[in-house]
């Protein structure tokens, strides 16, 4: 068997609607993936730390907040500090059309927004991580 | 030693090793956990360049549920006051249908996630069933190599005898919880014997004091001079209790160390690595041997009931010039495989049928003349061989010759073959005298040849083949 994708599922902010972030978590896991879950209101310290410390190779921020772009940016910045940029970072969760650009300028890869069904999302995080 | 045999990929986790960067520590990590055999030589110059066992390693088992991870998170809160690094091991288990895992244990541990002097790694137990993963001794040696003052390994939630966190950690802390079920769960084997120190944890649910009482009757039983391992109560949830662990731990530890347990307990682990090691390379020449090359043909051989393991397994020793301890010959296809029938030259055809038969009881199979042979044969069932009895049809039979010169008696005996021409093939090469260089017809349709018995001992040898 290949190595198993690593994946991080982490949930930023003081929202406390994780049931998204269950399902995708357990898609992953399906889907022959590791799937690191910490849990609500995570600090994008605590979540950029963690994905280091378990060396993922995919970041899946969930968030239904509304504070995506103060939060999004910040984990780029803290993975670009640590120089863990090789990190692949993807979005979901409620986020309006018109913020998109602007996240996927900060360098998160794709967002995937409500309606989004988890094969797609497997394909692509299949797609762009190299193992 | 092993140095110069290793990537530049490996040279790097090395060196960030040593300067003790959290990115190679996790790297280094997924590297051996994604490559056991190929970073051995990686592992060995680890060894050399950094020597392990300044770490304590602290292992935490238990049933699901049983809040394992809620308390390891209060142990790390505690050695951190205390002013020690500490690393964690985290396993949880992998799925055996799509090779997935939701590692999350760590959930219970939030508070440390950005504390300096705390590395924590979940691993999924990809596949190995006694709580911990193939790797994990790898990881804690990473650790160890990192420097940090205590690891604190998590196993998988347990049932009753995943043990081997025991040949793993310098302690064993084994968490109980009330409600499980009565002291005849407390008193069975398997993981109620490796605690160097129990926790009942929820200890304000209804049953806590029960279970400690089970416990602690269960330890009464142990025989003098063993070492007594503590009872400790604890709230994990709510902290209570976890001074009185850490207390016990540090007791644990300090009696370990003054009995020659601590240091018995590692060499055992030492051994056990070794071990692991050799059966690890082992288990790779096995895969690279003709057994796994030749599965298909094997399997069909095996189902159609033609060798078996126990041949086969002889045999592929014998490829990898081992000895094996089962005492059988090497498989050689076209070999002989039973004896066949033996076969009696007589006079009298009837009348040896009618002794054979109705006097010793044989099954008569039935009676043909071979025309080739010259004789009439019956064929008389005995086991899984048979008798033949060959009555000459002229004068100019070989058996009338026989008879002749020798009087009735045994004739020849018949080996069957699964291929008789290569078994000709075989003895020609082996140095025998053939009297058939190719097979001829006999009884039966079969395929048959004969040895002289200048080569055999003195008795004629026939190869049969039968379809």
């Amino acid at each position: 068997m290949s190595n198993p994708i690593r994946v991080l599922v982490a949930k930023p902010g003081l929202d406390g609607h994780d049931r998204g972030a269950k399902v995708i978590a357990r898609a992953f896991r399906d889907a022959g993936m590791e799937v690191i879950y910490t849990g609500l209101r995570q600090t994008p310290e605590q979540i950029v730390e963690t994905a280091i410390q378990e060396d993922v190779d995919l970041i899946g921020l969930s968030i239904l907040s509304g504070a995506h772009n103060h939060l999004f940016p910040r984990i780029m910045e803290l993975l670009k500090e640590k120089e863990a940029l090789d990190i692949k970072v993807i979005g979901g969760g409620v986020i309006p059309d018109e913020d998109i650009p602007f996240l996927k300028e900060q360098g998160i890869l794709e967002i995937f927004t409500p309606g989004t069904s988890t094969v797609d999302c497997i394909e692509f995080v299949r797609q762009h991580v190299q193992k | 030693m092993f140095r110069n045999r290793l990537s530049e990929y490996e040279l790097d986790l090395l060196q960030g090793l040593r300067q003790r960067k959290k990115r190679h520590l996790a790297k280094a990590i997924t590297y051996v956990e994604n490559n056991f055999l190929t970073s051995r030589p990686f592992m060995g110059e680890l060894h050399q360049c950094i020597p392990p066992g300044k770490s304590d390693v602290i292992g935490i088992t238990g049933p699901p549920g049983a809040g394992k991870s809620t308390l390891t998170g209060k142990l790390i809160q505690h050695y951190r006051q205390l002013g020690k690094e500490v690393g964690v091991i985290l396993i949880d288990p992998t799925s055996p249908f799509s090779g997935g895992a939701i590692l999350g244990d760590r959930i219970r541990m939030s508070e440390s996630f950005t504390d300096t002097g705390v590395f924590i790694r979940s691993m999924g137990s990809r596949g190995r069933l006694g709580g911990l993963s193939a790797a994990t001794q790898d990881a804690i040696k990473l650790m160890d190599a990192y420097g940090f003052d205590v690891i604190l390994v998590e196993t998988v939630g347990i049932g009753q005898a995943e043990t081997e966190i025991v040949e793993t950690a310098d302690i064993t802390v084994v968490v109980s919880v009330p409600g499980l079920g009565d002291d005849i769960q407390i008193i069975k084997a398997g993981i109620m014997e490796i605690g160097d120190l129990f926790v009942v944890n929820k200890a304000d649910k209804e049953g806590a004091e029960r279970v400690v009482t089970e416990i602690n009757m269960m330890l009464d039983l142990a025989p003098k001079g063993s070492l007594r391992p503590p009872v400790i109560k604890t709230v994990s949830t709510k902290g209570t209790g976890i001074d009185l662990l850490a207390e016990a731990l540090h007791r644990v530890k300090e009696q370990s160390m003054m009995s020659g347990k601590w240091k018995k307990n590692r060499e055992e682990r030492l051994w056990k690595e070794l071990e692991s090691n050799v059966s690890a390379q082992w288990g790779k020449i096995l895969r690279e041997s003709s057994l796994y090359a030749n599965r298909e043909m094997l399997l069909q051989l095996l189902s159609e009931g033609k060798t078996n393991a126990y041949s086969e397994a002889v045999s592929i020793l014998n490829e990898l010039r081992l000895p094996s301890d089962y005492g059988l010959k090497k498989r050689s296809f076209g070999m002989l495989q039973k004896i066949d029938h033996l076969g009696i030259a007589v006079k009298d055809l009837a009348q040896a049928v009618k002794f054979y038969h109705e006097v010793l009881g044989l099954e008569l199979k039935g009676t043909e003349v071979v025309e080739e042979q010259v004789v009439t044969v019956a064929m008389l069932q005995i086991g899984e061989s048979k008798i033949e009895l060959l009555e000459p049809t002229s004068e100019e039979s070989p058996i009338a010759k026989t008879i002749e010169k020798r009087g009735e008696g045994i004739a020849h005996v018949a080996f069957q073959v699964d291929n008789i021409e290569e078994t000709l093939a075989q003895l020609k090469a082996g140095g025998a005298r053939l009297i058939d260089e190719t097979p001829r017809i006999g009884a039966g349709g079969a395929k048959i040849a004969f040895v002289h018995p200048k080569s055999t001992y003195g008795v004629l040898v026939e190869l049969c083949e039968k379809h």
